[in-house]
């Protein structure tokens, strides 16, 4: 990475107080998002954009591909600098070294890389990947996020995970020492998990030298094999009082070893957050680059759109290799639509959202009446110009939705 | 003008499905009134609902020219009069219009309730009643065991009976001829001052107003001015003529004996009252024709626009029904919780839900209906009386010295082995047994029972108890004080207007833990917990508690999600417009119908 100071025609420095719309998207930065749609193997979970390859991939036609897909990002953005770049999935840790050196490098030649930018690897945690942990660090990754997902071999293979705990464990000290951040993901509410026994696991998580933890309820999605399972009657999940139990348990247990939650499942060391992600909880603008990728770019023109290339994977090289602009579908999203998406983005964070910036969008400011009920009852704060969820309010967020937005 | 020899008057008195429409079809098609290419299935049903529900809600009228076996050219009018125990003012007064009727019997089902009570209509006005068995082609069919009930049940000799299948047409001209045979003619005379009885009257868009005329004496001309002796009116005719299938023919005039209309700029049909005697302004008949009882709404319940923007075109609508029913009464009424709507009665629930229907289908408002209220007494300690149409405007009960509640006198016949489902059913809704006694193999039980228990869910418990085999009827029964109280149901500690209820204090307990139980189930959860009680006064008799939502939130949510997610909220936006805000509380306006049937 080169630094942004080769870089001519710099973008004004991020305001948050953005005057007008066309510029909100500066209240919230600019992320690059790069997806890779392989994975190893289909986790019975995943309702993600992943596939299992059926060949091999051909590495240089799909690096080719997203380089290709990054510079028509690169017009509809127009210059900016990126304060973040994310690589997820699907399983990026599959992508040669080279591939990520390249794409960090086209970033920076496209975009410039704001110094001290933040640039994820979402990786699994096996043997053979910790084995790229070096590359990818010498590629420009600083940080990493792992899917380690449980502490015991018996959960992980119920997850259909293909790693053991003590391989994980092991892949986490590679990355310790690899990347200046590593971050993991747990999934809990586990068929057959009791609130002790994630209290248990999570103090073991924690005293993992870890800064940041994403740590997820279980969501039975349709369309997955967890899905048909649980519709079957063969997959059953902790009953709704235990996991709302496990999630205020999350939220105490994180805070006192100093990681509180900054978003409904993400707890990091204050100074730790995840700030790409952060630039969507924040609204910010973002481009999506790859299969399935989604974005939010606000144009030369100042309409929001947003992007969404297609999902599978031939379908998406298809179109991006017959060139001519960018493969993705595009919509204008009007501002009262912006205003909704912030809202509802920003009380996932526990700084929750400018009620200034949503009465600009929304070209009218939140209903007091609606406001005011939330607050009687604890559920959310509204101190001047913020409105928050409280550690009440986060955990039946939708319906706080509901109640503010429907 | 016909001869009064040559001229019958008559209407076909039958239970739901038992025949009667199709059979009036094959009259008409017999007697050339309708081509082939005209021949819609059930003619005079001309409301969609009508042919939709297989029931005649308004009585038609059709006139048919038909020569008979002896070579002479008859005129026959047809009134067909609808079968339900809701319309049963229009049977009376069709059937006080005509001289005779046809009974038809499904020759399979036997007598059913509504054969009774219709025949007893047609036993009251003096008819000379000829029995038809009808689907006597069906395997089922049992000729003489139903000749023997209707001998038996009615009292009326069925040895003449007319073997029928109106379906394939067999012994439909069998039943022409007895028409003309067994019929007596009107009587009347043309020389003496017009009387003429005020059938029915309905808004033509065409016509306007049109008046159904039966005469008497005398001779109704075009250009006559005529004058209604109740109302005191007078008017100038525009118009004579008669109904034909398919069309009104104008004619030069009308004379004793004869079915027919009349316009004369007549502004709304509320101008008219049914059983008003017309004669001339200048030559008045001496004695007006006795009046019939006005029909009177006898179930209430509130009809509110789900989308509040709507009022102005439902009160339109409203508006618009009642130009051709007379019997439907509304005022405008507000709730708390539903805001503006309309206080509406009805004649019984199939009138309701007619009304309901045509409101959401010909006019497109979706609609919130109340609880269906019957009309209580209301004695004052001061020595009044007052109607009481909305339990929500009961008054202070310190001031009420009894309440009192309308009973019906129900008939319900029904297969032996049903019997005992029947009879709990009724005992439960505190029904006093009248009579029990056997019509063939089946009992035809008349019981007593508070209107109120009846309008709420008897017809689908009963239909369930006995698998679609009983048949039911009812009339009015005067009033009977009893322990009655309002029960009202609080939602998160605020009075829910618009389900409160007059429950008798025996059942308060059972009917207001069912409806907590119900609400339980209806009311979606909240942020908090949501209290749900039934209380009498101040006192709580039920309680149930809708738990505070303890988590819902989506586990992930990043830059991929933003869409679906605002797109589900969007989705929610329009599902809350079915919802009523009660407080902080949303209640799904589906709660208000469903949390007043009883399964219990």
């Amino acid at each position: 990475m080169t630094g942004g100071d080769a870089k001519p025609a710099m973008p004004p420095p991020h305001r948050a107080d953005a005057a007008a719309a066309p510029h909100d998207w500066l209240a919230g930065g600019f992320g690059v998002y790069v997806h890779w749609p392989f994975c190893a193997a289909k986790c019975p979970y995943c309702d993600f954009n992943s596939h299992v390859a059926k060949a091999a991939v051909d590495q240089p036609r799909w690096r080719a591909a997203l380089l290709a897909e990054m510079e028509a990002a690169r017009a509809a953005t127009g210059p900016r600098r990126a304060d973040t770049v994310f690589f997820g999935g699907g399983t990026p840790s599959l992508m040669p070294p080279e591939t990520v050196a390249a794409l960090v490098e086209a970033v920076d030649r496209l975009w410039g890389v704001a110094p001290g930018a933040e640039i994820t690897l979402e990786a699994n945690p096996t043997s053979v990947e910790a084995g790229r942990f070096r590359g990818y660090a010498l590629a420009g990754v600083n940080r990493v996020s792992m899917g380690v997902q449980a502490l015991n071999d018996r959960d992980l293979r119920a997850l259909g995970r293909m790693h053991s705990a003590a391989e994980a464990r092991a892949a986490f000290d590679v990355a310790r020492a690899a990347f200046e951040r590593v971050s993991f993901d747990l999934i809990y509410a586990r068929e057959g998990q009791t609130p002790a026994a994630w209290a248990a696991e999570l103090r073991a998580a924690l005293a993992m030298a870890v800064d940041h933890l994403s740590l997820y309820q279980l969501t039975i999605e349709p369309g997955t094999a967890f899905g048909a399972r649980f519709d079957a009657g063969k997959l059953t999940v902790p009953p709704d009082d235990d996991a709302a139990t496990m999630y205020l348990e999350t939220q105490e247990v994180c805070a006192a070893a100093g990681l509180p939650a900054y978003e409904v499942s993400n707890h990091a060391r204050p100074g730790a957050e995840s700030r790409h992600n952060r630039v969507y909880w924040r609204y910010g603008d973002y481009a999506g680059v790859g299969p399935g990728a989604h974005g939010r770019i606000t144009g030369a023109d100042g309409a929001r759109r947003a992007t969404v290339s297609p999902s599978a994977p031939g379908a998406w090289l298809a179109a991006v290799e017959r060139g001519g602009g960018p493969s993705w579908a595009e919509e204008v999203v009007a501002p009262p639509d912006q205003a909704t998406e912030y809202l509802m983005m920003a009380l996932r964070l526990t700084e929750g959202a400018d009620l200034a910036r949503f009465a600009r969008l929304n070209g009218a400011p939140l209903d007091p009446a609606r406001i005011a009920p939330l607050v009687e009852d604890g559920l959310a704060t509204a101190d001047g110009d913020r409105i928050a969820a409280t550690a009440a309010g986060r955990p039946v967020l939708n319906a706080l939705l509901r109640a503010l937005l429907a | 003008m016909t001869e009064l020899s040559r001229i019958r008057n008559f209407s076909i008195v039958a239970h739901i499905d038992h025949g009667k429409s199709t059979l009036a079809d094959r009259l008409i098609q017999l007697t050339g009134g309708l081509s082939e290419r005209e021949m819609k299935e059930q003619v005079l049903d001309s409301m969609d609902i009508e042919r939709e529900r297989g029931i005649t809600i308004k009585a038609q009228t059709v006139r048919l020219d038909y020569t008979a076996a002896d070579g002479e050219a008859y005129v026959l009018n047809l009134i067909d009069t609808p079968g339900h125990v809701d319309f049963g003012y229009e049977v009376s007064r069709s059937m006080r219009a005509v001289e005779g009727s046809l009974l038809v019997v499904d020759a399979s089902q036997g007598v059913e309730a509504q054969t009774l009570a219709n025949v007893y209509q047609a036993i009251d006005a003096n008819h000379e009643i000829v029995p038809v068995l009808n689907k006597i082609d069906l395997p089922a069919a049992e000729p003489d065991r139903v000749k023997e009930q209707i001998e038996d049940v009615i009292g009326i000799d069925a040895s003449q009976s007319v073997l029928i299948s109106a379906k394939s047409g067999l012994g439909v001209a069998d039943v022409l001829e007895a028409i003309v045979k067994r019929l007596p003619a009107p009587k009347g005379d043309r020389d003496a001052p017009l009387k003429a009885a005020l059938v029915d009257s309905w808004y033509d868009p065409y016509l306007g107003v049109v008046v159904l005329v039966r005469i008497h004496d005398g001779v109704l001309r075009k250009g006559d001015r005529v004058r209604m002796m109740q109302t005191g009116a007078t008017y100038q005719v525009d118009k004579v003529g008669v109904c034909r299938p398919t069309r009104k023919v104008d004619v030069e005039e009308l004379g004793p004996g004869e079915i027919g209309f009349l316009t004369a700029s007549i502004k709304q049909v509320r101008d008219t009252r049914v059983g008003d005697t017309i004669t001339h302004e200048k030559r008045l008949c001496a004695k007006a024709l006795p009046g019939y009882k006005p029909a009177q709404p006898v179930v209430f319940c509130g009809l509110f626009p789900v989308d509040s923007a709507d009022f102005e075109d439902l009160r339109t609508a409203i508006e618009k029904l009642a130009l051709n029913d007379a019997s439907f009464s509304y005022e405008v009424e507000t709730s708390a919780a539903l805001g503006f709507g309309f206080r509406c009665g009805f004649l019984g629930l199939l009138h309701l839900e007619i009304i309901r229907e045509r409101l959401e289908r010909e006019y497109d408002i979706d609609l919130i209906t109340t609880a269906p209220s019957v009309v209580y007494h209301l004695h004052m300690t001061d020595g009044t009386m007052t109607e009481l149409h909305n339990p929500a405007d009961m008054p202070d009960v310190m001031k009420i010295d009894r309440i009192e509640e309308p009973w019906i006198k129900a008939t319900i016949l029904v297969p032996d082995e049903f019997l005992g489902d029947v009879l709990k059913l009724c005992q439960e809704r505190r029904g006093v047994q009248d009579t029990l006694t056997y019509a063939g193999s089946r009992a035809m039980v008349v019981y007593r029972l508070p209107l109120n228990e009846v309008v709420f869910d008897f017809y689908d418990r009963l239909k369930s108890a006995t698998k679609g085999y009983a048949s039911f009827d009812y009339q009015m029964d005067g009033y009977q004080a009893d322990a009655l109280v309002k029960m009202q149901i609080l939602v998160n500690a605020e009075p829910v207007d618009a389900l409160s209820m007059i429950v008798h204090r025996d059942r308060a307990d059972l009917r207001g833990r069912a409806m907590c139980e119900k609400l339980k189930d209806l009311i979606p959860q909240h942020m908090f917990q949501v209290p749900i009680q039934a209380a009498i006064g101040g006192r709580i008799i039920a309680r149930e508690t809708i738990r505070a939502l303890r988590k819902d939130v989506t586990a992930k949510c990043y830059g991929g999600d933003v869409s679906r997610k605002r797109k589900l909220l969007d989705k929610q936006k329009a599902g809350k417009k079915k919802m009523r805000q009660f407080g902080k509380v949303d209640i799904p306006q589906e709660a208000f119908i469903s949390a007043l049937k009883m399964d219990s």
